[in-house]
């Protein structure tokens, strides 16, 4: 089942081939943290901005500590804003 | 310094252009664009004036920063009573327009009366002179653009300009200039409209002098460093502009859909910024052209787009086949996910038509949103439709209406009186997704809990750039807080509602505000004025204009009855997403709002804080 791993904005390029408009399933290690996750998936730290479990908003250190489930969605985006 | 002192005051009636002093003392107490306007108005109009009357003032205002080395110095605004709100209206536009008027040496052209026949005001440094606009009237803002340039024959002159809504009375008509930047919402173009003044064309090489160039070079420059060295403003928004908030506002479950059905649109990728940047199929291009600023700013955040030459659209229309002003994220968000259309050219064509015939897309696409809502209920059918199947997410449909209300047909007539007009007539006030008979644009509250108290607050009608509390409770600028609860959201709207007041009368852009904060602007402020421009006055200008706009508004005849929500943001929870079974807790915020805005329980400024504020 694994989750739903969204990128968005400028990090579309770290998805993998297998990705379809910005949205790709992937596969879960046991017990992996929202952070391992990224790690894994090589999307630099430097670029990870505004992290999205579930729509729900995670800090920095929260990210550490944060382990994914079956079925979550994680949607990552570089700094952006609007208006 | 850096007001110009000037005020060019033109009476339509009577057909005159006289150059007055600035008031020094109101300048300094309400700096310039929005505060100084609104105190003009304020002082020679009653607020109980028709919008549409003759004695309805309107005025083009720049600020002590609009055309000077400061970044984003090309704001300016028009103001006066809103004829879709009867409440103040401010409508603030960038482009190349205003900074164009300030080095012409005026802050502000005041417009009363109205005229007996269509009249243009010719601006040529300190020659200003009214003529006759009888042919331009029935042309589009392209149009008249256009041949006011030709007729001029210098390509440095700078137009706004009035399309078919504002002539119409629409009463959410824009004043564009630049072709495609607009002093959008309220409906200030139906009050030109009113007046019969077709546009406005100037050209000025006076230039625009500052208290301390040193001081402003020293501090425009520091500006300037921030915003280029803030991830925000120095690559997010001049990449990928505004329109990448599509996706970020859908997932966090607060993008309203469908009329405010739904809180999540399953269409919200198809009309995105990434959307817009794929390459399609047809002639190998995308959507998005490049991006594009206004007069001195270094963020870029517009959009230059094209359509795909072969979408229904634009097929056998070749003046639409052009790269002209794309969609931001409020237009993407009222003419799609509101209408639930994920047809990305065809949203851009109706934002062409918007900028074409001067509409303001947040007002039309949420009000036919709203007509949607009364189609599937059965109170309006194709009978009154033109014969269109007026369902949510029909294309076609939505783009017959856009074209129906711009051009004053059928049942856009009905579409270009708002959706509270609209859905009032038809038996169903509570379809209408406004606040003070302004359509509330794309943040839904009750994903996003403080943007209710920010829409239900805004002195004019519901708002998002009032007070953008989206920043900290969704992207976490200046730091972030949950959208979820109501706790500490009245002292972050009055926050984000006093600063950005000040920021909108200095006249720079409030996106700037990604980056920088009062410590920044101020010290612009304070190099080009005369007189001590402190942080703290700088905040306090911004909260003496919001309690004078709230003054405004009360002896206009609103009352803390008006500072509400619809119903369906109150009572129908959010069906989906992190909000999920959650209303906005209005009820909970409003009344310590009230009291930290040093107000009574019914929503009057007490005498001590008029007292306080010298009002």
């Amino acid at each position: 089942m694994g989750i739903t791993f969204k990128l968005y904005a400028g990090l579309s390029q770290y998805l993998p081939p297998t990705a379809h408009r910005n949205a790709a399933t992937l596969e879960l290690q046991a017990e992996e943290t929202v952070e391992q996750f990224i790690d894994r998936q090589k999307v630099p730290r430097a670029e990870v901005h505004l992290v999205l479990v579930n729509g729900r908003h995670l800090e920095g250190p929260e990210r550490e500590r944060h382990i994914l489930k079956e079925g979550d969605t994680l949607a990552i985006w570089p700094p952006v804003a609007g208006g | 310094m850096s007001w110009t002192g000037k005020i060019l005051r033109v009476d339509l009636g009577a057909g005159t252009c006289t150059s007055e002093p600035l008031n020094m003392q109101w300048a300094n107490d309400y700096m310039g664009q929005r505060g100084l306007a609104t105190k003009y108005l304020v002082e020679e109009t009653d607020p109980k004036v028709d919008p549409f009357s003759p004695d309805n003032k309107m005025i083009f205002a720049t600020g002590p920063l609009t055309g000077t080395i400061a970044p984003t110095s090309g704001r300016w605004s028009v103001v006066c009573k809103g004829p879709l709100t009867g409440a103040i209206a401010c409508s603030n536009s960038g482009g190349f327009f205003g900074a164009e008027l300030k080095n012409a040496g005026w802050d502000m052209v005041i417009f009363e009366g109205k005229s007996a026949s269509p009249v243009y005001l010719d601006i040529t440094n300190d020659k200003a002179e009214l003529k006759d606009a009888s042919d331009l009237w029935g042309k589009s803002v392209w149009e008249t653009e256009t041949e006011l340039r030709e007729r001029r024959g210098d390509p440095d002159v700078r137009v706004a300009s009035i399309g078919l809504a504002g002539e119409n009375g629409v009463l959410y008509a824009a004043v564009v200039n630049d072709m495609d930047r607009a002093a959008g919402r309220s409906g200030v173009g139906a009050v030109m409209g009113s007046k019969h003044l077709k546009a406005v064309v100037v050209r000025g090489t006076v230039g625009v002098k500052v208290k301390d160039p040193m001081a402003m070079m020293k501090t425009s420059n520091a500006a300037k460093e921030i915003l280029a060295e803030n991830a925000v403003t120095g690559q997010g928004l001049p990449t990928h502009g505004t329109q990448v908030l599509m996706n970020v506002i859908n997932e966090v479950g607060a993008l309203p859909t469908r009329n405010g059905h739904d809180v999540q649109f399953d269409g919200a990728h198809d009309i995105s910024a990434e959307a817009m940047a794929e390459v399609r199929e047809s002639d190998g291009q995308a959507n998005l052209v490049s991006n594009h600023a206004c007069f001195g700013c270094p963020i870029s955040c517009a959009r230059r787009s094209k359509i795909d030459p072969t979408h229904f659209t634009v097929k056998d229309k070749p003046k639409y086949q052009i790269v002209s002003g794309g969609l931001e994220y409020e237009a993407a968000w009222a003419l799609g996910a509101a209408n639930g259309v994920n047809d990305l050219d065809a949203l851009t064509y109706a934002n062409f038509v918007c900028n074409e015939q001067g509409l303001d897309p947040i007002s039309l696409g949420a009000t036919i949103g709203a007509a949607m809502d009364l189609y599937k209920v059965g109170a309006i059918s194709k009978e009154d439709t033109g014969g269109h199947a007026l369902e949510f997410g029909n294309t076609e449909a939505f783009v017959a209406m856009v074209e129906a209300t711009a051009r004053g047909e059928g049942f856009g007539k009905e579409i270009g009186q708002g959706s509270r007009r609209l859905c009032e007539k038809y038996g169903h006030p509570e379809f209408s997704m406004t606040v003070k008979s302004q359509e509330f644009p794309a943040y839904d509250p009750r994903g996003i809990q403080g943007m209710g108290l920010t829409y239900a607050t805004s002195n004019r009608g519901a708002c998002h750039l009032r007070s953008y509390t989206v920043a900290s409770e969704v992207l976490g600028i200046p730091e972030k807080t949950d959208p979820l609860v109501t706790e500490g959201k009245a002292g972050l709207v009055k926050a984000f509602q006093d600063a950005t007041a000040a920021v909108d009368s200095s006249g720079t852009c409030v996106f700037t505000t990604f980056a920088l904060s009062g410590e920044d602007i101020a010290p612009m402020v304070d190099a080009a004025c005369e007189g001590d421009w402190s942080v703290e006055r700088f905040v306090e200008v911004g909260e003496r204009i919001w309690n004078m706009e709230r003054q405004y508004n009360i002896a206009a005849g609103f009352t803390g009855a008006d500072d509400t929500l619809p119903e369906r943001m109150l009572k129908d929870a959010a069906k989906t997403g992190p909000a999920e079974g959650k209303v906005n807790g209005l009820s909970e915020m409003l009344p310590e709002y009230y009291q930290l805005r040093g107000w009574d329980d019914s929503g009057v400024p007490s005498a001590e804080t008029l007292a306080r504020l010298g009002l």
